[in-house]
């Protein structure tokens, strides 16, 4: 019984091993029993809340248990043991009412004293706005007027492993993106939290934060950081097909660092998906479009576009195949399990994956979309 | 030959009462027949459930997809849920309580039968919807058994299916309930008072009432979806002036209340079991209805712990924080009862009760992760994550599953007639409560480590684990055949006929009528010396006069 109650302590190798029935080699390294190291106070004083319930329990199930099995090995029938048939007890009773009632206030008076401090999120140093989509997340830092889009880097080959020869998968599979969320240490960090389209939540264990994204409305959260580093954590609210693959990594830098990063980020927000000044060509459309399709269409769609299980092939499909108008219509307004992608990408990648749909996998329509045909259909 | 004698007797005045063939079934009105239905029905359902669990930990043993696409992977995990709450619990308490109420009350049946046999056909037409969702157009509902909108909003139309199936379910939850409490109410043995009757009969009338109270508000939430989806309502889209949070607080209003339904009949059973075989009366019978009751009201005031990371106002997370890990004592007075019934007992310990032990075992390691959960800061580390998961089927399986299990042994002498095999159903027993915790136990660790649930794939530290835990789910589900073939060769035979009273602890009404209990049972009220005897011997009267 001891073993249940060892939930937040170190357990050393050995018994896990143990535990893995004497089975090594399972790549046991990276194998955590408890929380992520905490890099905030707070989620330091949510481990250590956590490490005192724990004590309190086990010393409870010990009592508890130990007195059951006491009778389970001395008051057996067939140790002749006769039934002692007592009943009740006021005095008893009120004790065990009591004693809980009382252990429970000495839970509740800390745990109360943290909820206070964690919902706390006045006087930040910087206010970033988190949206979730399906199935990334876009970060706009509000005060320095620019944004971005954080999306799953880990290849689709490496997640569908359905026939042999599966490739290696990278170290933080599944938790790597392409553009993390940057912030500085030390400093106050006030998330806005939303969605675009089904409730998603943004969580980071290391910071003991999370927050669901309610479409519609706004919710917020901070956190501290005070260690540099890279922190990684998931969407944890079933929000459709790619729940599982829409991770949150926060990168935390030196305020120097990320006052270069800032800089860097403001200036390219300026440029755009195609040259100013020139004409927007079909031959461009398709090469920006064939990178909006990998980030955004491919995982359900496929690479390749023949679709899989509940999700259309584009490959010669109705839609990518018919009128212009139809194919805009369904990618900007989505059809039950295909989102919206109103929000989420601009008239040019829009208008640039829909050309590129309209031209490959063996569709030859020829034709092209126009960022301003798609402005038109908004 | 007192059955045959006894059937007999009934032919000659009265043929039409046991009806040959499917028409004993289909127009089945007897209590005992209706029973075995709901028995068999959730033990079908349970295996489909099962089944489908073992699809989404056969996904989860390594990282990477192998066998499924996620949108199939979420239907599964969906369909677990759902199956598994409404289809195989939830009947299996109802067919225990239509099977042992009127036997252990003295009654000769319940009080509406031919409600009661809508009742129970009402649960096939639920469970074909269900199935059948898979095979529509987008598949069966993909959202969690939760079925938050705006994601089941925008689901195709599995999720209508499942609706309806709700709606079907719920409709039975109610009628099945309105018999219980009106044969608990109304037909109990002269001489047996409310307080002193079966604890089981207790929880399952505190569980029928609260299923009164929260399936019609269940209906309502699946309803509102249903015309969101359809006819153009808001009620949970911002855009005309809804809020998809609103279901949340609607859904756990039911939700919550729905825990104690799965978890206060199981309860009920291990209040039976202990005593029985600890040789002495259940300690503390009146504290015990007093801590169901608390339970019951206590069960309609948290439901938001279920939301802690909606961004609820820091108020509303500190009272319902407080209000959450009230509900523990009521559950520790519960514990430290049973506890100190087996003290200084004569204690045997064949399957009935070692199910009921582990119940309270791991009963109370569920109630335990339950607390740690209450506390709302520490729920931002757990929530929707496999923490969650574990704490909840300690909760269901080692909890509602372990006392269905042991009520089945306790009851199948009384039901079969025949005695089933000790050793097989020992084995039974330590296999399930081995792998259960190979199964559920390592899901503490991912929770903890941050591996959130409902997913088909997962980073690579979580690996170890989720390869543990679905060995075990393998081992846990195949083992559950062994069940299948203890409760068929007990009903062909076992291990020879059953007396009237196989235990020599038990004292309750149903041990009084032959094994196995005839058609009908109790037409005239049992005797009330004889109530009174049963009575005495559960110190329920008589000794402290």
């Amino acid at each position: 019984m001891l073993k249940i109650c060892t939930g937040n302590v170190h357990v050393s190798r050995g018994l896990l091993a143990l535990m893995l029935f004497g089975a090594p080699g399972l790549g046991m390294a990276d194998t955590r029993m408890t929380f992520q190291p905490p890099v905030t106070e707070i989620a330091s004083r949510v481990s250590d809340l956590h490490s005192f319930l724990m004590g309190i329990i086990i010393v409870i199930f010990v009592a508890v248990f130990g007195m059951m099995f006491w009778a389970i090995f001395r008051h057996r029938k067939n140790l002749g043991h006769q039934a002692k048939p007592f009943h009740e007890s006021t005095t008893v009773e009120i004790i065990w009412t009591i004693i809980p009632a009382l252990i429970l206030i000495a839970m509740a008076w800390p745990a109360a004293k943290l909820v206070i401090s964690q919902r706390n999120s006045a006087q930040p140093d910087i206010t970033i706005k988190v949206t979730g989509y399906q199935w990334y997340w876009g970060y706009d830092y509000l005060d320095q007027s620019f944004g971005f889009k954080s999306k799953l880097l880990t290849p689709q080959d490496q997640i569908q492993n359905y026939g042999p020869n599966a490739p290696a998968k990278d170290a933080h599979y599944l938790l790597e993106v392409d553009e993390p969320l940057v912030v500085p240490v030390d400093k106050k960090v006030r998330l806005l939290v939303t969605s675009n389209d089904v409730i998603h939540s943004w969580g980071m264990p290391a910071f003991a934060v999370k927050q669901d994204a309610i479409p519609g409305f706004i919710r917020d959260t901070w956190f501290k950081a005070n260690k540099i580093g890279i922190y990684r954590g998931q969407c944890v609210e079933l929000c459709g097909r790619s729940h599982g693959f829409m991770p949150t990594v926060v990168k935390v830098v030196s305020q120097k660092d990320f006052d270069t990063w800032v800089a860097a980020k403001q200036l390219a927000a300026k440029a755009t998906l195609f040259e100013p000044g020139k004409p927007i060509t079909k031959e461009a459309l398709i090469e920006a479009g064939a990178k909006v399709y990998a980030n955004n269409c491919a995982a359900c769609h496929q690479p390749d576009g023949k679709g899989a299980g509940p999700f259309p092939a584009l490959a010669g499909s109705k839609i990518a195949t018919g009128p212009k108008a139809g194919h805009i219509h369904i990618v900007l307004n989505g059809k039950n399990a295909m989102p919206s992608w109103k929000a989420a990408l601009s008239d040019a990648e829009l208008a640039a994956v829909i050309t590129y749909e309209r031209n490959s996998f063996g569709n030859h329509t020829g034709d092209f979309v126009m960022p301003d045909e798609v402005k038109a259909a908004r | 030959m007192t059955t045959l004698a006894h059937e007999a007797h009934h032919a000659g005045h009265d043929g039409h009462h046991a009806p040959a063939g499917w028409r004993r079934w289909v127009f089945a009105t007897n209590h005992k027949d209706i029973g075995t239905l709901y028995l068999w029905f959730s033990f079908a359902m349970f295996l489909t459930g099962g089944l489908m669990a073992l699809g989404i930990r056969a996904e989860l043993f390594k990282p990477g997809l192998q066998f499924w696409q996620p949108e199939f992977f979420n239907q599964l995990t969906t369909l677990h849920g759902v199956i598994m709450v409404f289809g195989a619990i939830m009947p299996a308490f109802t067919g225990l309580a239509n099977w042992q109420l009127p036997l252990m009350l003295g009654a000769p049946d319940m009080a509406f039968a031919r409600m009661n046999n809508w009742s129970f056909w009402l649960l096939p037409p639920a469970a074909l919807l269900l199935l059948i969702s898979f095979f529509v157009p987008g598949g069966a509902a993909a959202g969690g058994w939760t079925l938050y909108p705006p994601l089941s909003v925008k689901a195709g139309m599995g999720m209508d299916l499942a609706i309806f199936a709700i709606h079907l379910l719920g409709l039975s939850s109610i009628m099945g309930s309105i018999n219980i409490v009106t044969t608990i109410l109304n037909m109990r043995a002269p001489g047996m008072t409310l307080l002193k009757m079966p604890m089981f009969a207790w929880t399952t009338l505190i569980t029928a009432y609260l299923l009164i109270a929260v399936a019609p508000v269940l209906a309502g939430a699946v309803t509102m979806l249903l015309t969101d989806r359809h006819f153009g309502t808001h009620f949970f889209s911002a855009a005309g002036g809804g809020d998809p949070v609103l279901f949340q607080h609607i859904f756990w209003f039911f939700g919550h209340p729905e825990v104690y339904i799965m978890a206060l009949p199981a309860f009920g059973v291990v209040s039976q079991i202990i005593p029985t075989f600890s040789r002495k009366p259940l300690f503390g019978y009146v504290s015990m209805v007093y801590a169901t009751c608390s339970i019951a009201v206590l069960s309609f005031m948290v439901w938001a712990h279920h939301m802690f990371m909606v961004g609820l106002p820091l108020d509303a997370q500190l009272i319902f924080m407080f209000i959450t890990m009230l509900i523990s004592v009521p559950t520790g007075v519960k514990v430290f009862n049973w506890v100190a019934t087996m003290w200084q007992g004569s204690l045997t310990f064949e399957t009935p009760m070692l199910f009921a032990i582990g119940f309270v075992c791991l009963f109370t390691v569920g109630g335990f992760s339950g607390l740690v959960l209450s506390i709302a800061p520490i729920d931002t580390q757990m929530h929707d994550g496999y923490y969650v998961v574990a704490h909840f089927h300690y909760v269901l399986v080692a909890g509602a599953l372990f006392s269905l299990f042991g009520a089945t042994y306790y009851w199948l002498p009384k039901w079969t007639g025949y005695m089933y095999h000790e050793g097989r159903g020992k084995f039974h027993f330590w296999w399930s409560m081995i792998f259960f915790n190979v199964t559920f136990f390592p899901m503490h660790f991912l929770g903890l480590a941050g591996m959130p649930r409902r997913i088909p794939d997962y980073a690579l530290q979580f690996t170890d684990f989720n390869m543990i835990a679905s060995i075990g789910a393998f081992c846990f589900g195949f083992g559950q055949l062994l069940f299948l073939y203890n409760v068929i060769h007990t009903i062909k035979g076992g291990v020879g006929k059953a007396p009237a009273n196989p235990w020599e602890g038990a004292h309750t009404l149903e041990w009084e009528v032959p094994s196995p209990a005839p058609h009908h049972t109790w037409e005239t009220p049992p005797d009330e010396a004889l109530v009174r005897k049963g009575l005495r011997a559960q110190y329920l009267e008589g000794h402290d006069d």
